[in-house]
């Protein structure tokens, strides 16, 4: 249900990004989510990022699976390209699609079943190979289009709806992303705007990998005492390793941060991080501590949120692939046909 | 019981028993190339087990100056380094013929048949005298036995040194070696074996400015020059070496000169599900891109295939077919993914296939696939299989036009969206039931659209509203008919007399087919034949049926899959269509279709009396 278009009244005294888009021009059709669900919020987060950096819409291209964080690409950036894939298997499309145009940004919007259960292995290989992108998973531990199932993510011991208890491990995608590679790995919250727009900012400027985990809580299914993805669960188990302020090459560095407690990470585009740091023992740059980090927290039952690992000079696929500056698809027989020639002599090499 | 020495010059098959692993591929080719240097056509065949090291495999050469490239089934004479295999290729040997084997180890009498040549050579012995290193004993043993046969067939040494010449180019330190252990097996069969025997190459003038290469190779090359810029693929035999094939041929011809940078892109995916879905990515973003696979990959890709034939992404697919079902025959030939490919994924879905004869036509098809895929917005399957991709086959040269421009199909450009042309994703404007698209990133303000599997209106927006849905459906039947116009039209060669009886064969059978069709013809059974070349299939060819009172449709599986196909869409009378069924995993041979179609002209001359078939 996502035909229904959202008027398009332009307020002349909206403010404008350095682009002269104005936040509308980054929306798109009026969401048929239930009111009050987390994945709004981040679609809102998305609006706000894509429309702060000034971007232009329609150099994004915005790739998700099936289910209902899946459905959420028709809510936001309008003019972009969307490809709504098949479950599980948004990665390989993303890929695909990065391969043949390197100059778009790819985003790639996914949920805890699309990319923890069917789909855990294109997630992993995607991670792996370095695809540069902004893999977004809206994390709630339920299935809600089919009406409340577990997902992967669900933790042991929490309980459904209806009262059945979950008996299988959880998948921390976070966790994996961080031992499969990925260059850029943060988790947030979707009732945090001011943690996660930055986080969704820095995301799209890094070059690589870039993996955001959102707790997103499903009020349909999975917002009750006894979730572990519920509003009031995570609120009372955040425990926030930074806060980022993430400044865009182009942009004045104005703000003046008490030292002792900034980290600033340098982006391949010369773009600024600057991190607040909460928890005075986290080092973001050394993925091993990142890791244990996150396990010894996980074990006292904390969700970590923030930016949990960047490696500011991380290599892409199209690097590793040593392919050409000029998107491939905009490639004509003058740069791919070898001609007859080339042909002839390749028959004579054959007698 | 003796049995008259087989006496045939430029006409036989000498088929070689060994051990894999042990190196006996090379210097087999090598054999094998010196006939056709020598200007007799030979086609080579490969039978080989799905392991690296330590089994059975088999090399087989059909020598025939009259150009016949089918497999034909038999060996004149059987080179046996096996002893695994002794038994059952000794047995294989046809009555007259010769056998060559290794006789440093005595072999009691039983051993051996009374009515073939045996000629005994003591390589190991020979290697063992000659040099000390392991490894050495065992190549160089190959080579020797390549020189004896020289001797024993008439083949010129100079022609074989010159092959070993070419192959180490470069390599002086490789290249004396190889030619010394050629002459020494020369040398040794002339002087002890009582020179040449019975089967005789003789220097002719028939293999013309003919190529050799496989079939996987030529498709690959067909690719480079159809444009593709991106690749997905999951290891699996038959269909690796294509993929590796491309690599291969893109680091020749498809490095950017000034930056050394790679104008292309390969992804050897987790599994074939992210091969398929990398090649819809990039297909869908505007680059032309194919995988290759074979019949379990094919299985696996299926939901993505509706996807792509649904959303109309364009994407090439090329299935070299093996023995199935399930993990089956990997190693030997079928045509039994016919069904499957026309028909991949669920709801109602069918798919243009090409169906190539050799490796000229594996390069062809290859690259009009693509032109295919972008026109028709849909994926295009390439149905090869072992039999042509993974031998070398003596094909007609490849060739290309270099005014030929790459047909990128129904595109909308920022200057057609600029100047306010009406862009509706899945709208028919001119009746093809081809709709226009846009690249992602065209225009800011028009052109973008959401790709889904779920279905939706003629300007892309979701809907469930039933007359939507009809209009998609109908538009994509329309699209294919469309199609039947545009894919390779089959082609029809009429027999010598006008007959009532005709045949209907496509892809690897090609060769077998020529040869039969020669043989029934010599026997007074004169057969219209028609060799199909892709599905959907034009009116021409339920016109060939209705044509003919009988049409025998010759192909590589058990179920008569293409039978099938054409009863479902040409709208014949089955009645018509009588099944000529080839599936052992050996390439299909002449005998066998002359056999099989004799076996079912004389049940049908047999006509009962009552409930008969309608003449």
């Amino acid at each position: 249900m996502t035909y229904l278009a959202k008027p398009k009244l332009h307020h002349p005294d909206l403010p404008q990004n350095r682009l002269g888009y104005t936040r509308r021009d980054y929306e798109g059709t009026v969401s048929t989510l239930c009111a009050g669900c987390g994945h709004d919020s981040i679609s809102a987060a998305i609006i706000q990022a894509f429309f702060e950096l000034a971007i232009p819409p329609h150099r994004v291209a915005k790739l998700s699976g099936i289910g209902c964080s899946s459905k959420t690409p028709t809510y936001f950036l309008g003019q972009s390209h969307g490809f709504n894939s098949v479950h599980g298997r948004m990665p390989s499309v993303l890929t695909g699609a990065s391969l043949a145009n390197r100059e778009l940004v790819y985003l790639g919007v996914s949920g805890d079943g699309d990319s923890a259960s069917i789909g855990l292995g294109q997630f992993a290989h995607a991670m792996r190979r370095g695809v540069n992108m902004v893999y977004i998973v809206e994390n709630n531990g339920v299935y809600g289009l089919t009406k409340g199932q577990f997902s992967a993510t669900a933790d042991r011991g929490s309980k459904s709806k209806r009262g059945a208890v979950n008996t299988d491990s959880p998948i921390d995608l976070v966790g994996l992303a961080l031992q499969l590679g990925a260059s850029f790995v943060a988790r947030s919250f979707s009732g945090d705007k001011a943690q996660l727009v930055p986080l969704i900012k820095a995301a799209v400027e890094h070059r690589g990998a870039a993996f955001i985990d959102v707790v997103s809580p499903c009020v349909a299914f999975n917002n009750h005492p006894g979730s572990t993805k519920s509003y009031d669960y995570v609120r009372a188990h955040n425990e926030a390793v930074n806060r980022l302020d993430f400044m865009p090459r182009r942009d004045e560095v104005t703000a003046d941060y008490p030292p002792g407690s900034v980290v600033d990470v340098v982006m391949h585009d010369g773009s600024v991080m600057h991190l607040h740091k909460l928890a005075a023992d986290y080092d973001p740059t050394d993925r091993v501590r990142a890791m244990n980090y996150l396990a010894e927290r996980a074990a006292r039952g904390e969700v970590v949120t923030g930016l949990l690992y960047v490696d500011a000079r991380a290599e892409d696929l199209h690097y590793h692939l040593g392919t050409v500056d000029a998107p491939l698809n905009s490639l004509g027989e003058r740069e791919l046909c070898p001609g007859a020639a080339a042909l002839r002599e390749f028959n004579a090499a054959l007698r | 019981m003796a049995a008259k020495r087989i006496e045939s010059v430029n006409d036989f098959v000498v088929k070689f028993a060994n051990v894999n692993g042990s190196g006996s591929a090379s210097a087999n080719t090598l054999f094998a190339k010196s006939i056709m240097r020598m200007g007799v056509p030979i086609s080579p065949r490969n039978i080989f087990p799905s392991n690296i090291q330590g089994l059975p495999t088999w090399y087989e050469v059909r020598v025939s100056e009259q150009g016949w490239l089918g497999r034909r089934g038999g060996a004149d004479l059987m080179v046996a380094m096996n002893p695994q295999t002794w038994d059952r290729d000794v047995a294989e040997i046809d009555p007259g013929g010769y056998l060559f084997y290794d006789s440093t180890k005595p072999l009691p009498a039983s051993k051996f048949r009374d009515d073939i040549t045996v000629i005994g050579m003591p390589l190991t012995a020979i290697c063992n005298d000659a040099y000390s290193d392991a490894r050495e004993r065992q190549l160089f043993k190959n080579i020797i036995y390549v020189g004896a046969l020289a001797a024993l067939l008439g083949i010129e040494p100079d022609v074989i040194a010159e092959l070993i010449g070419e192959q180490y180019r470069g390599k002086e330190k490789l290249l004396q070696p190889n030619v010394h252990a050629l002459h020494m097996g020369y040398a040794y069969a002339r002087d002890r074996l009582g020179g040449p025997i019975g089967l005789r190459v003789a220097r002719s003038d028939a293999v013309g400015d003919r190529i050799f290469i496989e079939g996987n190779s030529a498709a690959a090359l067909g690719c480079v020059y159809g444009g593709a810029t991106v690749a997905a693929w999951y290891p699996l035999t038959p269909s690796s070496s294509m993929a590796e094939a491309f690599a291969r041929h893109c680091r020749k011809f498809r490095v950017d000169p000034d930056s050394g940078r790679a104008r292309y892109a390969i992804v050897q995916a987790e599994d074939e599900l992210a091969a398929i879905g990398v090649v819809i990515g990039a297909g869908w973003n505007g680059a032309r891109a194919f995988t290759a696979t074979s019949g379990p990959g094919i299985s696996l890709m299926q939901e993505f295939i509706g996807l792509a034939y649904f959303a109309e992404i364009p994407a090439v697919i090329f299935d070299v077919q093996r023995g199935g079902p399930s993990t089956g025959m990997p190693t030997r030939t079928q045509q039994s993914d016919v069904l499957a490919c026309a028909y991949a994924s669920h709801g109602d879905t069918k798919h243009p296939l090409l169906f190539p004869e050799d490796p000229k036509e594996a390069f062809e098809f290859a690259a009009l696939s693509f032109d295919l895929a972008e026109r028709l917005q849909t994926p295009v399957f390439v149905l090869s299989d072992l039999d042509i991709g993974m031998n070398e086959r003596l094909c007609e040269p490849l060739e290309w036009d270099d005014a030929r421009r790459y047909d990128r199909g129904k595109v909308m450009t920022y200057e057609m969206l600029e100047s306010g042309q009406d862009f509706g994703r899945y709208l028919d404007t001119d009746g093809d039931g081809i709709p226009y698209r846009t690249y992602p990133g065209t225009h800011a303000s028009k052109g973008a659209y959401f790709t889904r599997g779920t279905t939706r209106d003629a300007y892309a927006r979701y809907s469930e509203r039933g007359p939507d849905y009809l209009y998609n459906m109908e538009r994509l039947m329309r699209k294919f008919a469309t199609a039947a116009n545009l894919v390779p039209q089959p082609i029809m060669r009429p027999a010598a007399q006008p007959t009532r009886r005709g045949v209907i064969y496509f892809g690897s059978t090609t060769p077998a087919m020529d040869e039969a069709l020669d043989m029934l013809a010599k026997g007074g059974m004169h057969l219209d034949a028609l060799r199909l070349r892709a599905y959907p299939f034009p009116k021409s060819v339920a016109d060939f049926i209705a044509a003919h009172d009988e049409v025998f449709v010759v192909e590589q599986n058990r179920d008569a899959q293409l039978k099938t196909l054409l009863v479902n869409d040409a709208g014949v009378n089955p009645a018509t269509l009588i099944p000529i069924l080839h599936y052992d995993g050996t390439p299909i041979t002449a005998r066998f279709i002359t056999d099989a179609v004799a076996a079912e002209v004389r049940r049908l001359n047999v006509r009962p009396l009552h409930g008969g078939r309608a003449a």
